[in-house]
């Protein structure tokens, strides 16, 4: 009779129970440290939530940047300490709303934004005071909207160091798991470490990167394969940067990991602190970083929308929960939570004040924020941690040995791990080996239906009439001037970050300026891979 | 009917979620088809040339993004166009239910969101291939019965 085993969401056998003798060797001195000193494993800093919640910034944006305001505006009534800025896929990919392949994109996942003059729209009456931080998810065409927001900032006069920007700038994980890309890896590489050594030198206060994990969760990686694969992509960033002279030591005090936070909680925390320990040990050991800020990982935390079901929707409120659960007591900066009706839409408003509340109830109703690192001691989330910060090692060195996360992703090698592990996991579901309450279990027949939030439909003849119009009125030659000289500095391997703001000042448009790129770059051709 | 079954995963637009894409082109396989992925951001015309050339029996799209309302009935339409009126078409991925019958009236024949089993879905479009074909069989037939020359394949 084979025994039935017991695995974590993403594979790991567990025991059925554990003690001393799972942690002999364990020297809390080493694995631990104090909170707020290295490793970190127990926290970054020294009193945790004691000193102040994680930021709570919901994902929001979409259509028009007029109407994304609203939201933003609605969200910091209601206490939200920050946003973020969700691009809809043409921006991302750096195409105009007015390009042929954004037809029917435009607007969809999140806000069209084109030029200058959508992002001061977007800003419009925006009390930064109360913002703690704004967080955009341009990846392949990070550059292009730092060159937005100084050019933002210039305009009103306003230090760019002093709104704590966030830009992912990870375009990495777009060729293996998430298909935003524009130009080809090594290009996409040089173009993130562009943002990262400008924004690293000018404005300490950015996060110029924040390597995403959660891509590569959703996409079906383990927790240590998140971990690994993500550290992986960092690395690549780092050794360009620091191949022309970047401090790393310098540039990365304030980077931040994108994670993703499933409803295994027990998996989730392990997860969360062997993340800490492992990216704590790279900087100290692989970069020779000597500042503990940038030894210190600050996590911003996804709720996991994969999780989320369509069928009985507002099971997903108790799902978001455990998930925050994992977040908090993993001790992350900053949380994100899914609304319970994005399996089926965008979220209506009614959904996305839940979400916001969830994390409201979590840091003041839940107790976890009394105390820091309040699992640390248990045997089996010891255990647990020392395993995935074990794999993790084992895959850094395994895709250091294959030439690094650009060699790995030309190759397909995460794109066959993470295809095999999803494909693994649906049949398991299918199978009724892994229960999801509603979907494959506990069903119910004739299920209510529940409000789903409509899009306006006419962003995309807003955008392509507010193009028009700027096309029209803008200086034609002060454009064609910044855009040549955007050619001409990539053509040379400079940094492209001065040419690039000089263009958004020109009120130059997104896809000008990624075309003008593309002519030295060209562009990325997807694998056929599943 | 022995013939193996062609399946054509796409992803047209620009969404890039493709975990439901590889994971749904996995289970045809694993069911005995023949499958094609386009990888990501395809074209419409890229689509119809692959239906056209492979004698494609299946489309499967998936899309994750809204942009179902506009590309999937231009798919169809292009498919149609070009006198390839015995596809299956499948549509994967998030739809609201309240375009469920606006795709089907397109000529979608099935609409598959998040939590349907890989095995319903390849159960579903083998079948409907099935009928399909016999459709064709039978029009065929009573074509031939008229004008008298009976041949089947």
């Amino acid at each position: 009779m084979s025994e039935k085993k017991f695995v974590t969401r993403t594979g790991y056998e567990l025991k059925r129970c554990y003690g001393p003798e799972d942690i002999k060797d364990f020297n809390a001195d080493e694995k631990l440290g104090e909170p707020g000193q290295y490793p970190f494993t127990r926290g970054i800093r020294e009193n945790m939530y004691r000193d102040g919640l994680w930021t709570m910034g919901q994902y929001a944006g979409f259509a028009t940047a007029e109407e994304a305001n609203e939201r933003y505006r609605y969200l910091i009534e209601q206490g939200g300490t920050g946003f973020s800025i969700a691009l809809d896929l043409p921006t991302q990919m750096g195409i105009d709303s007015d390009d042929i392949r954004a037809d029917g994109e435009v607007g969809k996942v999140g806000v069209a934004l084109d030029s200058l003059m959508d992002i001061e729209a977007l800003f419009e009456g925006i009390p930064f005071e109360k913002v703690r931080q704004i967080r955009t998810t341009a990846n392949a065409d990070g550059v292009v909207m730092l060159g937005f927001l100084v050019a933002f900032c210039k305009k009103k006069g306003i230090d760019p160091n002093n709104i704590s920007f966030f830009i992912q700038n990870d375009c990495m994980k777009e060729y293996f798991c998430r298909g935003a890309y524009a130009f080809p890896p090594a290009a996409g590489v040089k173009l993130s470490a562009d943002v990262i050594e400008y924004a690293g030198k000018n404005f300490p206060n950015w996060t110029p990167v924040a390597v995403s994990g959660y891509h590569i969760n959703e996409a079906g990686a383990s927790a240590g394969q998140e971990i690994a694969f993500t550290l992986a992509n960092m690395i690549a960033y780092f050794d360009d940067a620091q191949a022309r002279g970047t401090d790393i030591n310098v540039c990365a005090r304030n980077i931040y990991f994108f994670l993703g936070a499933n409803t295994d909680v027990v998996e989730e925390i392990a997860k969360f602190r062997a993340a800490r320990r492992a990216f704590a040990k790279i900087m100290k050991n692989r970069y020779n970083c000597t500042d503990p800020e940038t030894q210190r990982l600050k996590i911003f935390c996804y709720t996991c929308g994969s999780a989320l079901t369509a069928e009985q929707p507002l099971n997903n409120v108790v799902r978001v929960t455990l998930e925050t659960l994992a977040a908090v007591a993993g001790g992350v900066q900053t949380i994100a939570t899914s609304s319970y009706d994005e399996a089926m839409s965008l979220p209506t408003p009614q959904a996305v004040t839940v979400a916001l509340r969830t994390q409201q109830i979590m840091a003041y109703e839940s107790g976890l924020t009394n105390t820091v690192d309040v699992f640390a001691g248990s045997y089996a989330i010891e255990a647990l941690t020392d395993r995935i910060e074990k794999e993790i090692f084992q895959y850094i060195d395994e895709i250091d040995a294959k030439g690094g996360a650009v060699k790995c992703t030309e190759e397909g090698y995460f794109q066959r791990i993470l295809s095999d592990n999803s494909y693994k996991r649906q049949r398991a579901i299918d199978d009724g080996e892994v229960k999801i309450v509603g979907t494959n279990c506990f069903r119910e027949e004739n299920e209510p239906e529940i409000p789903v939030f409509k899009l306006s439909s006419d962003a995309q003849e807003k955008q392509t009439a507010k193009l028009e119009r700027l096309r029209k009125t803008r200086d034609n030659e002060r454009v064609k001037k910044a855009l040549a000289a955007i050619t001409e500095a990539a053509r040379r391997g400079d940094n492209l970050a001065e040419t690039v703001i000089e263009a958004c000042e020109a009120y130059a448009t997104l896809g000008e300026m990624c075309n003008a790129m593309k002519e030295v770059y060209g562009e990325y051709e997807p694998m056929k891979i599943y | 009917m022995a013939d193996i079954v062609k399946v054509l995963i796409a992803k047209p637009g620009l969404d890039g979620h493709d975990r439901g894409a590889k994971v749904i082109a996995r289970a045809f396989e694993d069911a005995g088809a023949k499958v094609y992925y386009t990888g990501l951001h395809v074209s419409i015309e890229g689509i119809v040339d692959l239906v056209e050339k492979e004698h494609i029996d299946v489309v499967g799209v998936s899309l994750l993004s809204g942009a179902h309302v506009t590309i999937m009935p231009r798919i169809i339409n292009a498919c149609r166009e070009r006198g390839l009126n015995d596809v299956v078409f499948i549509l994967g991925g998030i739809i609201p239910q309240a375009d469920i019958p606006s795709m089907l009236d397109a000529g979608c024949d099935g609409v598959f969101t998040p939590g349907s089993r890989l095995d319903d879905c390849t159960n579903f479009a083998f079948q409907k291939v099935a009928e399909k074909k016999a459709a064709k069989m039978m029009e065929q037939m009573t074509t031939s019965a008229v004008t008298g020359t009976l041949k089947i394949n």
